[in-house]
């Protein structure tokens, strides 16, 4: 287990961080669901990052837009449609795969986009999210999880085991993973090399197309 | 009573000057085939313009605009530009930093050469031989001056509703001349029911046997049909939620009439926006341009918005959710298309009650938008 802080970083998310460091100086970027634009500002600033984001929410959009991003405010499922294929190098979706109703088609439109996708997401098959299933017999509630089951925004349980194999099925390619240990909004983390699916909170992926 | 900021500093003085252009027989075509010359255009310019000229932003009125978008014409003008809460020195479109300019559009009667313009050949106002201009026309003529004033990119074109049309306009007639863009409130091509709406206005002057065919410089002109069609328009440019707000069903009397002489306050606000619209507009100039406006299609023969030539603009789309004029769903079309470009392209559909209007009214979240665009623009192409 290593920890890992970066100054420079640090006021951004940990998954954020690890996401930031895998993208090239200079390229064509899309973020899903960028929020107040903290990767985007960074990447803009740090790694002279041509960036896109998309939000849903008109308050977190347009202060995107003051910050002089550029930022469309609409729902990412149909926003992506209209880029012409191969439009970015990197798609990232971060802490957001859980909450699709439909992962394969979206993944599959993010791929003609984009070259890559960086996708981040809770891990499901956390040891404490077992414990809790097994010992309680209700669903988990924790510090990735903290919702109850009719109010969570998460409508799909992943695993890092379950992504893997449904890349495999789908004809999809790691070319880069880190599995970290964090608390949701910590901007500090352990990045976990072993026992992966059973110790760590989040995966991180960049994926492309098998050709 | 706290001052007001305009007592604490000599107010913006602004003055409104002319470029004549299209002598014969160097005269515009327009698209309608005709030409047309000589073309004066009125219009009006605050701050600086650099020395590279790069820090030029034009902006586009909308279809009762004039030429004076902010600050004062002297200086016991009492009523600044119709867009002073948004240009101004440190307001959103910081004059202090930026050269703006704004013209009076072809057609329109404040200034610029339009349907109550004098004839040179007859010696008398044009009325209905004023030929039909579009809004490519009004671009067109735009294009002149900016080339009179040395310009050979506009830093920033921004403009809501029919301002809008012309802003887009510009990006599909002259895309190497646009820096960017932040068309707000508006369309690609009206809707049937927008086109409805200025037909019925229309027919409102049309109606009046005061209106004369057009011809009537001499007398008092078609007051009561102008006025009409300026309601019209005023019930197009709030919306349901903002009349709510405003006027309820109350009364702006004590009781109930049982006349027709307007009993609820929404009757006697519509009432006093036509009576103030007739002593500043003229009736053949809302026929022309509301008809400019219906004409505008940007998508007759393929998306004229798809274009490679506007890859590397940077584009703010702005709506507002009470629009019903325009709604969202069509600065969405506008997205799409842009979009296809690989264009830079932001969008925000802004909650506010105003309607239509809601563009030229005092809000936060615009400002805020204008002005973080605008600033990321100027330091990518200007410093």
């Amino acid at each position: 287990m290593t920890a890992v802080y970066n100054q420079e970083l640090g006021n951004m998310r940990f998954d954020l961080q690890v996401i930031a460091s895998w993208i090239e100086p200079g390229s064509r970027v899309l973020d899903l669901g960028c929020g107040n634009g903290d990767l985007l500002y960074y990447l803009k600033h740090h790694k002279q990052v041509i960036g896109t984001g998309i939000e849903f929410s008109e308050e977190k959009a347009a202060r995107c837009i003051e910050r002089g991003l550029t930022v469309l405010q609409g729902d990412f499922r149909h926003e992506v449609k209209d880029y012409p294929k191969g439009r970015f190098d990197v798609v990232v979706l971060s802490q957001t795969l859980q909450q699709i109703q439909d992962p394969k088609e979206l993944l599959i439109d993010l791929l003609w986009i984009g070259r890559r996708v960086i996708v981040s997401f809770p891990n499901f098959g956390h040891w404490s999210a077992r414990l809790q299933l097994l010992f309680t017999g209700m669903a988990p509630v924790n510090d990735q999880l903290p919702y109850e089951w009719y109010n969570t925004p998460n409508i799909r349980v992943i695993t890092i085991k379950d992504f893997k194999r449904f890349l495999h099925l789908f004809g999809l390619r790691i070319v880069r993973e880190v599995a970290i240990n964090t608390h949701h909004h910590e901007f500090k983390g352990n990045i976990i090399r072993t026992l992966k699916n059973l110790r760590a909170t989040y995966g991180i992926m960049m994926l492309e197309r098998v050709t | 009573m706290s001052p007001s900021a305009d007592n604490e500093h000599a107010p913006l003085l602004v003055e409104r000057r002319y470029f004549t252009f299209a002598e014969p027989p160097k005269q515009m075509q327009l698209d309608c085939g005709a030409h047309l010359g000589p073309i004066t255009l009125a219009y009006e310019t605050l701050g600086e313009l650099n020395a590279d000229r790069s820090n030029a932003i034009l902006i586009l009125h909308a279809f009762s605009g004039d030429s004076h978008v902010a600050g004062r014409l002297s200086i016991d003008d009492e009523r600044p530009g119709w867009w002073d809460n948004m240009v101004g020195p440190g307001k959103p479109v910081d004059t202090s930093r930026y050269f703006v300019i704004c013209s009076n559009i072809l057609g329109g009667c404040s200034g610029s050469t339009g349907p109550s313009s004098i004839d040179l050949a007859t010696g008398k106002p044009y009325g209905l031989h004023f030929p039909m201009v579009t809004i490519k026309d009004m671009v067109r003529a735009q294009k002149h001056l900016i080339d009179h004033l040395g310009i050979s990119t506009l830093m920033a074109l921004i403009g809501g509703s029919v301002g809008g049309m012309q802003v887009l306009r510009w990006c599909a007639d002259f895309p190497e001349m646009v820096g960017s863009a932040i068309p707000m409130a508006t369309t690609t091509r009206h809707s049937a029911q927008a086109i409805a709406f200025n037909e019925v206005a229309r027919q409102a002057i049309m109606a009046d046997p005061a209106w004369n065919n057009g011809d009537y410089y001499g007398g008092g002109g078609p007051a009561h049909g102008l006025a009409v069609a300026r309601m019209i328009g005023h019930v197009t440019y709030l919306s349901d939620e903002a009349m709510r707000e405003k006027f309820g069903r109350r009364l702006h009397r004590n009781a109930l009439s049982f006349d027709f002489t307007g009993d609820f306050q929404v009757e006697s606000y519509l009432h006093h926006q036509g009576k103030k619209f007739v002593n500043r507009f003229d009736a053949n100039s809302l026929l022309y341009i509301t008809k400019a406006a219906d004409y505008f299609d940007l998508e007759r023969g393929g998306n004229q918005l798809i274009n490679e030539a506007l890859a590397n603009v940077p584009f703010l789309i702005i709506s507002f959710t009470s629009d019903w004029l325009y709604p969202t769903y069509q600065s969405r079309d506008i997205v799409s298309a842009l979009k296809k470009n690989g264009s830079d392209v932001s969008f925000c559909e802004i909650e506010a009650q105003g309607g239509h209007d809601a563009f030229l009214l005092p809000n936060r979240r615009l400002d805020g938008l204008v002005s973080g665009f605008l600033d990321r623009v100027y330091h990518d192409r200007c410093l």
